[in-house]
C-alpha cells in the first residue's frame, strides 16, 4: 500500500526572476488520491504543468514509478510522458471541440489502435487486427461514456454539450490513456453542489479502479471529502503534507488562506 | 449550350486539378498554420517524377495504355511524397519553435530551390510527351459544334473523385485521421495523449505531396508539355482556391479548386483568354471583401 507513484525531489520551476515553484518535495502513494491545495499564485498550477510535459521543470526530478521501475518524467519529451501513464484534464476545458464526444475518446487511445495497425497501414487496409482493436477502443469509450453519464451524448460535438458534461467528457478522455496517474486541474470549478457531490463520487470509483489521482482544488469540501494526503503550497513552498484532518489543523495553513501574520 | 456544355466539362477537370493541390495548401495550414509556398513545386516534382517513368515504361517499350497510367501514377505518388516528407523534416521542423514568420520564408526558399534543382536537373526547356489516352467520347453533336468528353477528361475525374474518396475515409474513419484532426484542434492537447504530433505533421505532409503528385501526373497526361516553372502558377492558384474555399477546410478545398477551375474556363471561353488569371484573382479579392473566411471557412471564435 505505501508504494510511491510520483516523486518530486526539489521540484524548481523559474521563468526569468519569479520563482513559481520552489525546491518542492512530496511522494504521492499509489492508488491515493492527493490533493494539492494552496491559495491563488502559490505555484499548484505550474506544477501540474511540469508533471504532465507542458513545462520542462528549471530544477529538480519528477520519477514516475511504473511497475516499481522509476521513469524520469522531466527528462521525457510530452507525448512520452502520455505514454508513460500520466494523464491530465485542465482547469479551462481543452477538449477537441470540432469531434464528437466519442472521437474525443478514441483520439485518447490513438497509440494503442496505431501500434495495432502496423501504423495505420492495417487500417487502409482494413486488417482484421485493425477492425477488432477498432471495436475493443469503442467498447472502452462506451464503458468510460457510460461511467460519466454521456452515452446518450457519444456522436454529439464535444463543443455542443454543457459545461459539467465536458468536464466529465475531459475526465473520461484522460481515462482512455489508461493511465496509471490522472492528475486533474480544478475538476470542481464552476460545477453545482450536486454536480461536484457526482464527481466526488466519479473520482473515488476511477481511485477504486485501480489509479491514482493528484488534483489541485479550490472546493474545499470536495478536497476534504475525497482526498487520503493534501500538499499545501505558498508562494511556491510547500508548507504542509499529510491528511485532510491535520492539514486543517496547521496553523500556517491558516495563516496563508487567512493571510494573518506574516510570521516572515 | 453546346459551346457552354464543352466548357463545363473542360472547367471540371481543370478544377479538380487545382483542388487535389488545394488541399495540400489547406490540410498543413489547418495543422501548423502555416502557408506552403513550397507545395506548388512539389506539384512540379509530381509531374516530372510522372515524366521520367512515363518515358522510362513507354519509350523503353515495357508497357503502354492505362497500365502504365496506373504506375507512372504510383510511382510518382511514393516519390513525391518522399519529397514532402523532406521538405517539412529540413526546411519547416527545426522552425516550428521559431516566431511565425520564418517557416514561411523558409517555404519560399524552398521554393526558389526546388525550382532551381529541377531546372539544372532536366533542363529549362519545355518537355512534350506523345498523348498517352487520346480520343474521347462525343456526348453531344449541334449547331455544328461537337461536344467531346475526351477519355484522358474522364480519366482525370475519375481518379480525382476515387482519390479524394480514399482521402476522406482516411481523415474520418482511421486513427491516423483522427490524429491529424486532433493536432489541427489543439496540438499540444494531442501530444499530451500520447499522439506523436511531429509523426502526424510528417504524415500530413507526405499525404498532401502524394495528393500534388496525383495532380502533377493528371497535368502532364491532360496537357502533355511540362516545364520546371509548372507549379508557380498552379501553386498560386490553388492556393487561391483554398482561400476561396475557405482554408482550413477540406470539402471547401476541392469546391475553391472546382470554382476556380469553371471562372477560369469560362472567362476564355467567353471573354478573353490573356485575361483569365486576372478573372480568377479577381474572384479571389472579392470573397475575401465579403466573405474573409472563404465559402466553408469557420469563422475564427475569439476564446474569452
Amino acid at each position: 500500500m505505501a508504494e510511491p507513484i510520483l516523486e518530486a525531489g526539489a521540484l524548481t520551476m523559474r521563468f526569468g526572476g519569479l520563482t513559481a515553484v520552489d525546491a518542492v518535495s512530496f511522494t504521492a502513494m499509489r492508488g491515493d488520491i492527493t490533493a494539492i491545495i494552496g491559495p491563488n499564485g502559490a505555484g499548484k498550477t505550474t506544477m501540474f504543468n511540469c508533471i504532465t510535459g507542458f513545462y520542462r521543470p528549471t530544477g529538480g526530478a519528477l520519477r514516475l514509478f511504473r511497475d516499481g521501475t522509476p521513469v524520469d518524467l522531466h527528462r521525457l519529451p510530452g507525448h512520452r510522458i502520455a505514454r508513460a501513464g500520466v494523464a491530465r484534464t485542465f482547469q479551462n476545458i481543452r477538449l477537441f471541440p470540432g469531434m464528437t464526444a466519442l472521437e474525443n475518446l478514441l483520439v485518447a487511445q490513438h497509440v494503442t489502435l496505431m501500434a495495432a495497425t502496423g501504423f495505420g497501414i492495417g487500417a487502409l487496409l482494413g486488417a482484421p487486427g485493425y477492425r477488432r482493436a477498432e471495436k475493443a477502443a469503442i467498447a472502452k469509450a462506451r464503458h468510460w461514456l457510460e461511467a460519466t453519464g454521456l452515452v446518450d451524448r457519444a456522436d454529439d460535438p464535444a463543443a455542443a454539450l454543457p459545461y459539467g458534461q465536458q468536464r466529465r467528457l475531459e475526465i473520461a478522455r484522460a481515462m482512455c490513456t489508461d493511465p496509471l496517474l490522472l492528475c486533474l486541474d480544478e475538476p470542481a470549478a464552476g460545477l453545482n453542489p450536486r454536480e461536484s457531490e457526482e464527481l466526488s463520487a466519479l473520482l473515488r470509483s476511477i481511485r477504486d479502479g485501480g489509479c491514482s489521482l493528484l488534483l489541485i482544488e479550490h472546493d474545499m469540501g470536495v478536497v476534504m471529502r475525497i482526498s487520503d494526503r493534501v500538499v499545501v503550497l505558498d508562494h511556491g513552498r510547500k508548507i504542509a503534507d499529510g491528511t485532510p484532518a491535520e492539514v486543517r489543523a496547521d496553523a500556517r495553513v491558516i495563516a496563508a488562506y487567512l493571510g494573518e501574520g506574516d510570521e516572515e | 449550350m453546346a459551346y457552354a456544355l464543352q466548357q463545363l466539362i473542360n472547367g471540371i477537370s481543370l478544377g479538380m486539378i487545382y483542388g487535389l493541390i488545394a488541399v495540400g495548401y489547406t490540410m498543413v495550414y489547418g495543422i501548423i498554420g502555416m502557408i506552403n509556398f513550397a507545395h506548388g513545386d512539389v506539384f512540379m516534382i509530381g509531374a516530372f517524377v510522372a515524366l521520367i517513368s512515363l518515358v522510362m515504361l513507354v519509350s523503353g517499350g515495357i508497357m503502354d495504355g492505362p497500365a502504365a497510367i496506373l504506375i507512372v501514377l504510383l510511382v510518382s505518388m511514393c516519390v513525391t511524397a518522399l519529397y514532402g516528407w523532406t521538405v517539412e523534416r529540413i526546411a519547416y521542423r527545426p522552425l516550428r519553435g521559431s516566431f511565425r514568420l520564418a517557416p514561411l520564408i523558409s517555404a519560399i526558399g524552398m521554393s526558389i530551390v526546388l525550382q532551381n534543382y529541377m531546372q539544372v536537373a532536366q533542363g529549362a526547356r519545355v518537355k512534350p510527351i506523345n498523348p498517352v489516352l487520346p480520343g474521347g467520347v462525343t456526348v453531344l453533336e449541334a449547331d455544328a459544334f461537337v461536344v467531346q468528353f475526351s477519355y484522358m477528361q474522364m480519366l482525370i475525374i475519375a481518379v480525382t473523385l476515387a482519390v479524394l474518396a480514399i482521402f476522406t475515409w482516411l481523415v474520418t474513419r482511421t486513427p491516423l485521421g483522427r490524429a491529424m484532426r486532433a493536432c489541427e484542434q489543439d496540438r499540444k492537447m494531442a501530444s499530451l495523449l500520447g499522439i506523436d504530433t511531429d509523426r502526424t505533421i510528417s504524415l500530413t505532409f507526405v499525404i498532401g505531396a502524394a495528393l500534388a503528385a496525383v495532380a502533377g501526373t493528371m497535368y502532364l497526361l491532360r496537357y502533355g508539355v511540362i516545364d520546371f516553372y509548372i507549379g508557380f502558377l498552379a501553386g498560386v492558384k490553388a492556393f487561391t482556391a483554398a482561400v476561396l474555399g475557405g482554408i482550413g477546410s477540406l470539402p471547401g478545398a476541392v469546391l475553391g479548386g472546382l470554382l476556380i477551375g469553371l471562372i477560369e474556363t469560362f472567362w476564355s471561353a467567353y471573354f478573353s483568354v490573356q485575361y483569365k488569371d486576372v478573372a480568377a484573382f479577381s474572384i479571389l479579392a472579392i470573397t475575401l471583401i465579403f466573405m474573409p473566411t472563404g465559402l466553408l471557412g469557420r469563422a475564427e471564435v475569439e476564446k474569452v
